[in-house]
């Protein structure tokens, strides 16, 4: 009963309160045939022995920090996380309370996603930010929703572009399955389209278009153009953004986007296997009726001072229940607090240098190696990961990068069966010039044989 | 910055300044290093932003700020937090430590398997636990959250009538109990909504169950426990009249917090349900999220689970563990988020949670949390009515109403946080008048919860002798009522506009 703070005593007092014999007669309305059934689990551990289990479990794996050198991004970053982050978010106020119903007493959580919106529409440059989505995926297939019901179910076309995260558009697919809607454009032969070529798709039917931002192979497009051929078919468009990377290349906003949607990982939180992270989620003032997800707003309180509430409620799953834009109740708080605190310790001038230093590694590392026999770096504008042909599958080129200590790129070859040779190298601010040098290296080596 | 002041009346105190308030030119909390590499020229200018409007601050700066909005917030460490339906209960510290290993947290999600096996074999470990523990033959543990968890179900439910080329099931039974996602995640797939009455004990009515249950229904959203905090009594029935008609159960996960050692609603014959493993299993919600919303599914639906699963894709040998990879189910619906779901924030904490309990005090946890709950409503009883009146489960629902007086639920609401206790959920479940719905948890003890009753009795009294009280309650807190209807009209969603910003700034 280590978490239980009941003695024998009270719990006998409070039996007799109640009414009953013994604890198990509280139990009398479950079929008997079912009651009580013997669990097949280890028997309990002590904190001790618990924290030496979890332990052996964590250095089970090879980790990227101190185990392996790694180049590996796409969708999920390494970054260096300032100590500061961790210390707000282990505030006990802050993570053992719930989503804050009560403003009188959860001013705290109120005012930091206020803060965090303010943030996320500063970076993106549009007008308004949710209080958060689960992660970029779900925050892309929200956005479908959010379009979906702009055209109230009249346009039923999604198209995606194919160099939009591959996990990105299976999520897509997976949320719109019961709506008779159809995605399109994701077709391998599609990816060779520039983002305007790939716009002459958008038919009367299109609700939306969706674009990354830098795209899934890491390339930056300016989709000006873009977006305004899409508006001039009636259609909206969503961007997918990387959140470093607007910290240096002009917002989607100021492009003329729609909805800007991302993941927020990269902004302080702990790659942790793959979750949690934040989605963000970002449009124009004109369809903050239909966003899915909470919303922190400013209002006063009784006595005068400036406070936040959760507002717009009337839209969400606890007031029109089947009739809700979105089901989603939980968000990501928490994470998005962590994102809050990065975007505010690093600054404006802080993020500007983490995204330099991203850009001047990974451009380092990608002149270096298109000077290496058998490898050729592909053509265009990129942030912090492109594209690397090799001479041989990449998964083989990725083993034997393993055997010395370094995780290579993301396979390509994985979704895109004709990339099989490609792999997708990220480069951010933890890669010191010696570990590119060794990935050149070794890499060299591999070619010749 | 110049001029990033509030639309705020120019009356209005100002409580804690905003992080954009605070920011002073040429400041920076941190400094990175320097870059190491030869340079490379930016891009083209037409493809840089021009400036960016973040906030400038040194790290004392940054720690302050957060402190202060921290002080703002009740939590679980600092007092009582009989949320309902939410199952806020104390956090054990280890979960922090044991989820910040550095072999957790620095791992990527796309690593090579052989390079992750602790993650995997968690992973793995977890799955096998939940399914024991709720009588399941398969488990995901991709979705976000609850709601996602039931999107998840919901999707599963589709895609097995489909797949038996039963194209007609369109219909789903929600009790009207039911929280508001189940409907809500019904109304995502273009399903349509049929509610179910609650009886005069808190049960399904079974007529009612029976008369809407054909050959359209695609199945049923059950709480059980219910949003009442009632078991219901013809469980087994409810579940033969919808399988009857061919339909499925599905389970909400939210109340297990009741059920765990006390039945399997695998054993039930529920055929989907979701975990919330920020409730049962003592991740902390974090004001907000993450949560954590596995799925586990009887045999009939384990092909449509979403992907990837964690399984062992090389069996073990004596002196060899087994090799942990993913698994694609065969019929599966798709994927659910990117990556595998919420690992650290979830997936470790609920592990050391489980393993520290074992089988018995998993048991313990559920019998003190449905002892607790049925103490405080035998105190409360005399006072507030409690309109379905017997033994409940982890939590109850009383009337926050009194004969003759104006005083609202809301208003005891705002009562109790002068005497420095979190509120009950207010207003739901939507079937009972002026609901307060009351889950104090296994982890507070016989004092808190008696000091808990003894301030409701007193706001009974007062309800009735000084009502002025409780309408202007909170009186005690930092901050006052709020004006929602305002923030509502006035709709201000970002203490940042670009024509407040100043560039040359």
């Amino acid at each position: 009963m280590t978490y239980i703070p009941i003695s024998p005593k009270e719990r006998d007092a409070m039996l007799e309160t109640v009414g009953v014999k013994s604890l198990d007669d509280l139990f009398d309305a479950i079929p008997v045939k079912h009651r009580f059934p013997k669990l097949n689990l280890p028997a309990a551990l002590t904190e001790m022995e618990a924290m030496d289990e979890l332990s052996g479990l964590a250095n089970a794996n090879e980790n990227v920090r101190s185990d392996l050198v790694s180049f590996l991004g796409a969708g999920m970053y390494n970054h260096y996380i300032p100590s500061v982050v961790d210390h707000m978010l282990r505030r006990g106020e802050f993570y053992t309370a719930y989503t804050p119903y009560q403003p009188e007493i959860s001013q705290g959580t109120l005012q930091a996603i206020f803060e965090y919106q303010s943030l996320m529409s500063a970076l993106t440059g549009m007008d308004v930010s949710n209080a958060s989505h689960y992660d970029g995926a779900t925050a892309t297939a929200e956005a479908v929703n959010l379009a979906f019901a702009q055209y109230r179910g009249k346009r039923r076309k999604v198209l995606m572009s194919p160099s939009l995260h591959p996990q990105y558009r299976e999520v897509v697919r997976t949320y719109t399955q019961g709506m008779e809607l159809e995605s399109a454009g994701d077709a391998e032969s599609d990816l060779e389209l520039s983002p305007e070529a790939f716009a002459s798709q958008v038919d009367d039917n299109t609700c939306l278009v969706i674009v990354q931002y830098p795209d899934f192979f890491g390339r930056v497009y300016d989709y000006t153009k873009l977006i305004e051929d899409v508006h001039a078919k009636g259609a909206l468009v969503c961007v997918v953004a990387n959140p470093t990377a607007l910290a240096m290349f002009k917002t989607p906003g100021s492009m003329g986007a729609d909805i800007v949607v991302g993941d927020g990982q990269p902004l302080g939180i702990p790659m942790w296997y793959g979750g949690p992270s934040v989605g963000f989620f970002t449009t124009r003032k004109n369809m903050v009726h239909k966003m899915a997800g909470r919303l922190v707003g400013e209002t006063i309180d009784s006595r005068g001072q400036r406070a936040y509430v959760l507002t717009l409620t009337a839209r969400e799953q606890h007031i029109k229940r089947e009739r809700a834009t979105s089901n989603i109740c939980t968000n990501q708080g928490l994470i998005a607090l962590g994102t809050a605190v990065y975007l505010s310790v690093l600054g404006k001038k802080g993020l500007r240098q983490v995204a330099e230093l991203c850009y001047q590694k990974a451009h380092y590392a990608a002149r270096e190696l298109n000077k290496v026999k058998g490898y050729k770096v592909s053509d265009g504008t990129f942030f912090h990961e492109f594209v690397l042909e090799c001479p041989a599958p990449a998964s083989e080129i990725n083993a034997h990068l393993l055997e010395h200590g370094i995780i290579g790129g993301y396979d390509l070859g994985q979704d895109f069966p004709s990339l099989a040779n490609q792999m997708l190298i990220a480069v951010t601010e933890m890669n010191t010039k010696q570990e590119i040098d060794t990935l050149i290296e070794v890499l060299s080596e591999v070619d010749h044989g | 910055m110049a001029n990033a002041s509030t639309t705020s009346s120019p009356s209005a105190k100002i409580v804690e300044p905003t992080i954009f308030d605070l920011s002073s030119p040429g400041r920076t909390g941190v400094t990175m290093p320097a870059s190491d590499v030869p340079e490379t020229a930016l891009p083209p200018e037409a493809l840089l932003r021009p400036d960016l409007p973040l906030p400038e601050l040194a790290e004392v700066d940054v720690v302050r700020h957060y402190m202060h909005l921290s002080s703002f917030n009740y939590s679980v460490d600092s007092g009582f937090y009989p949320l309902g339906s939410c199952t806020m209960k104390y956090n054990p510290k280890i979960n922090e430590d044991t989820c910040r290993l550095p072999g957790f947290l620095f791992t990527h999600p796309l690593q090579p398997i052989e390079t992750v096996q602790g993650n995997l074999a968690l992973m793995f470990q977890l799955q096998e636990w939940l399914k024991e523990i709720s009588g399941f033959a398969g488990v995901t543990l991709q979705p976000a959250a609850g709601a996602h968890g039931e999107f998840t179900g919901v999707l599963i439910m589709r895609a097995y009538h489909k797949s038996r080329g039963d194209d007609k099931r369109k219909k789903m039974l929600i009790p009207d109990a039911a929280h508001g996602t189940n409907p809500a995640s019904v109304g995502m797939m273009g399903m349509t909504v049929v509610t179910i009455p609650s009886d005069e004990r808190g049960n399904v009515d079974l007529k009612a169950l029976e008369a809407a249950c054909d050959d359209t229904v695609v199945g049923m959203m059950l709480t059980n426990p219910n949003t009442l905090g009632l078991f219901d009594e013809h469980i087994e029935k409810v579940i033969e009249l919808v399988h009857g008609c061919g339909g499925l159960m599905y389970g909400d996960g939210a109340n297990l917090n009741a059920l765990l050692g006390i039945v399997r609603p695998g054993d039930l014959g529920f055929d989907v349900m979701h975990f919330n493993l920020h409730k049962t299993f003592a991740v902390p919600h974090g004001g907000g999220g993450p949560g954590s919303g596995p799925v586990g599914v009887a045999a009939h639906l384990a092909d449509f689970l979403p992907e990837p699963l964690v399984g062992i894709v090389e069996e073990g040998e004596d002196d060899t563990p087994p090799l942990y990879g993913f698994i694609k189910p065969a019929k599966t619906i798709g994927r659910m988020k990117a990556f595998h779901g919420h690992f650290g924030g979830g997936f470790v904490r609920s592990f050391t949670y489980i393993a520290m309990h074992g089988p018995d005090g998993l048991k313990d946890i559920s019998q003190y949390a449905v002892l607790n709950a049925n103490y405080l409503q035998a105190r409360l009883r005399g006072t507030y009515k409690v309109p379905y009146d017997r033994i409940c489960m982890h939590e109850f629902v009383a009337e926050g109403r009194f004969e003759g007086s104006d005083v609202r639920a809301l208003d005891i609401a705002k009562r109790l946080m002068d005497y420095n206790f979190h509120p009950p959920t207010n207003y739901f479940p939507l079937i009972v008048h002026e609901a307060l719905m009351i889950e104090p948890t296994e982890t507070e003890n016989k004092d808190t919860l008696d000091a808990f009753a003894d301030a409701l009795i007193k706001i009974a009294e007062e309800a009735k002798s000084q009502p002025e009280l409780l309408h202007n309650a909170p009186s005690t807190t930092r901050f006052g009522r709020m004006d929602e209807v305002k923030a509502a009209r006035e709709l201000v969603l970002c203490c940042w506009l670009p024509e407040n910003y100043d560039v040359n700034a």
